[in-house]
């Protein structure tokens, strides 16, 4: 019997070409995927990592929903050109409470991994809103509408908080307690702004190269 | 309009409710091919519209919904699962019935796929532009969607494998095992990519963080290209190619080695997506030479292509489907070699975050995908209605446009691209930076002016296949067609035993 009258067998009976299929496409992921979604060292957070805080997790939800990160990455190479241009290069413990991540396949804008301490808030406000007056050939588009926006319409950050703490995020109940009153006034663009400043706070604390 | 709405409804319910074992069921491949071609417009035109908001950044006039991070989904979303899965499927449908001699099995639950599937991907796209996202490439319909997609895509297995189930032909031929695989692996990788706890309608969290999310995202981002962008439309290859040649597949044997080598192999090459990311170096280099080795199987597929229309060469003077499906592997095999090279580490630190991966992808969707799709469009269309293509003229002038328009386009991104890996790496004698990212930006005006202009050019083919189409079909319905007797090779042999 050789190979083509084994192979018969899987042409003429479709359970079996099913089988075969699922099976031989199943063997990449269980032996690739597998281990590092098992491997816990890779989703502990560095020391200086955090959780977001209420208004920050509001901020990155918007940054989400704006598709920021079709044209940002979040991740720092370790090349001597990127470390030189955005600062330390991005360990996987800093992603440990990023759901989803937003490391990003595209850089039409820089990297924003360690933005935080690079802009003022007070620039960012006036970026996000009119980009070209501060930089004056950006092809960013603008966000007027984050400005008008409350940064919690629904007022369900307590409920946002509790579902991340569900998949493990170590929000105090403190903290979700708290969180109402500290978005409560704020806008979207607060919001995106304080998500902003934190990206970069846990830079270099897994051994990235230092400035 | 109120008579005329009637008119239509009832007509498409008297369709839905016709079913005929002795005849295959042809309407519902009618209904997703025209539903594929209103999404190739729709969902081409957002990406020419995007493409000029990177070249003139306010013609968004400050709406949210006209927003770059908004209408990018919905343009991929729009090409891929709306484009791409109505074409497929429709395709699948056609295919499935003739090589199995039988009627499509649960026709009706076939027209709830059509259905469902169009209006989730209708809905879908609404809710991309009002900002309900995942933030996950290519799978960022929310949740709600995300069940309903699984539910159809059970239904589609249902219809095709249950087809297969009753087939009056002993062998499931080669381009049913593609459209399995497609059907099969897609919903493993969308089940478990999707997996996410819900915050409220529009909103939830991934199951999977960080870097756990990165690897699962892209096992499932690099094998949704793998297993519907390639392996689906090879399911078409293995079938409208002979059938358009009107010769058999020029090697049995190596269609056999190509598949398992291809259904075994894609499914490692995601980590190329996170070279020098945070993740483990031996998930990158693995994914690294899985991607190389890639380039047998992928390759076999296209000289086994190449060989089944070597001496029907005469018919591309004068058959425009065949000139599509012709250059579809010529770009098949253009985008399957740049893929493997883009891979290695070395190149891949250049090419990386760059639009040489927008130019890479393009060459795959414009040149391939939509190449070999309008290719089997252009043979299916006139068959579906019984009538003769319009005009001949027009698909050759849509012919030279999408050619044009695809050189065009990755031209310009390998320009962007290999520009942008450069500049952003380099360093002069002291050790510094030589530009500043915003100098480099401006530096890609030109080349996303003219990404703008292929963008254009190619949509405009579309446009004209589009009307081309709707002049070949006006005034007629799908014609019926009785099945034949089961008269193959084997069969005769069989009879003969």
């Amino acid at each position: 019997m050789n190979v083509l009258d084994i192979h018969r067998k899987l042409e003429e009976n479709s359970g079996l070409l099913i089988f075969g299929i699922l099976f031989v496409s199943a063997i990449g992921g269980l032996v690739q995927v597998l281990p590092s979604v098992f491997q816990d060292e890779l989703v502990t957070p560095t020391t200086e990592t955090q959780p977001y805080g209420a208004l920050e997790l509001l901020g990155r939800d918007v940054y989400i929903r704006e598709g920021c990160s079709t044209c940002h990455s979040q991740q720092v190479r370790p090349l001597l050109a990127e470390v030189k241009r955005y600062g330390p290069f991005s360990s996987a413990g800093e992603s440990a409470y990023d759901r989803p991540f937003l490391w990003g396949s595209k850089r039409t804008g820089p990297d924003l991994h360690r933005v935080g301490a690079k802009y003022s808030d007070a620039w960012q406000r006036v970026h996000l809103v009119d980009p070209r007056s501060v930089v004056p050939n950006s092809i960013m588009p603008a966000y007027p509408w984050l400005a008008e926006r409350a940064a919690d319409p629904r007022e369900n950050i307590q409920t946002r908080m509790r579902r991340l703490g569900m998949l493990g995020h170590p929000y105090t109940d403190e903290q979700i307690a708290q969180a109402p009153d500290l978005v409560s006034d704020k806008t979207e663009l607060d919001a995106i702004v304080a998500y902003l400043g934190v990206l970069g706070d846990a830079a270099g604390s897994a051994g990235g190269m230092a400035h | 309009m109120d008579t005329r709405f009637r008119t239509v409804s009832r007509s498409l319910a008297g369709e839905i409710l016709m079913v005929d074992s002795r005849t295959y069921n042809d309407r519902v491949v009618t209904v997703l091919v025209v539903l594929s071609l209103v999404w190739a417009i729709a969902g081409m035109a957002a990406g020419v519209f995007i493409a000029a908001e990177l070249v003139w950044p306010t013609i968004d006039m400050g709406q949210e919904w006209l927003s770059y991070g908004r209408l990018r989904t919905l343009h991929t979303n729009g090409v891929i699962f709306g484009f791409g899965v109505s074409a497929l499927m429709a395709t699948a449908f056609y295919s499935v019935q003739r090589t199995s001699h039988v009627t499509l099995f649960a026709p009706r639950l076939a027209w709830f796929c059509c259905i469902a599937w169009n209006l989730a991907v209708l809905a879908g796209g609404i809710s991309l532009l009002a900002g309900w996202t995942s933030g996950k490439e290519y799978a960022e319909l929310e949740w709600p969607f995300d069940i309903g997609i699984t539910i159809v895509w059970l239904s589609f297995a249902v219809v095709f494998f249950g087809t297969i189930v009753k087939r009056k032909v002993k062998a499931i031929y080669v381009s049913n095992w593609f459209y399995g695989a497609l059907i099969i692996v897609i919903a493993m990788l969308h089940v478990v990519n999707s997996m996410a706890i819900p915050v409220s309608i529009d909103k939830s969290y991934s199951m999977f963080a960080g870097e756990q999310d990165a690897i699962v995202q892209w096992w499932y981002g690099h094998n949704a290209v793998g297993f519907l962008l390639t392996g689906g439309f090879l399911g078409m290859l293995y079938y409208f190619l002979p059938k358009q040649a009107d010769r058999p597949i020029w090697s049995y044997r190596l269609s056999i080695v190509a598949f398992w080598a291809f259904t075994y192999s894609y499914i490692w090459a995601g980590p190329h997506h996170l070279h020098y990311n945070a993740i483990p170096e031996w998930v990158q280099s693995l994914g690294m030479v899985m991607s190389i080795i890639l380039l047998a199987p992928s390759w076999a597929t296209m000289v086994n292509g190449v060989m089944t229309v070597a001496g029907a060469w005469e018919k591309l003077k004068t058959d425009p489907a065949m000139k599509f499906i012709v250059l579809a592997l010529a770009f098949y095999g253009l985008a399957t070699f740049e893929g493997p090279m883009l891979s290695i580490k070395s190149v891949n630190v250049v090419s990386h975050f760059t639009d040489w991966t927008v130019g890479h992808v393009h060459s795959g969707a414009l040149g391939w995908n939509a190449m070999i799709t309008f290719g089997t469009f252009y043979f299916l269309v006139p068959r579906l209605v019984g009538a003769e293509l319009y005009s001949v003229r027009l698909a050759n002038i849509h012919f030279w446009l999408a050619l044009a328009g695809t050189m065009l386009y990755i031209l310009s991104m390998w320009g962007a691209g290999v520009s942008q890996g450069l500049l952003w790496l380099s360093l002069d004698e002291l050790g510094e930076l030589s530009y500043s990212f915003r100098d480099i930006m401006a530096s890609m005006v030109p080349y996303y002016a003219l990404r703008f202009v292929a963008g254009a050019v190619f949509l405009s083919g579309a446009i004209l296949m589009f009307y081309n189409f709707v002049k070949t079909m006006e005034n007629r319905t799908t014609v019926t067609r009785r099945i034949p007797e089961v008269r193959t090779a084997r069969s005769a042999v069989e009879a003969v035993a």
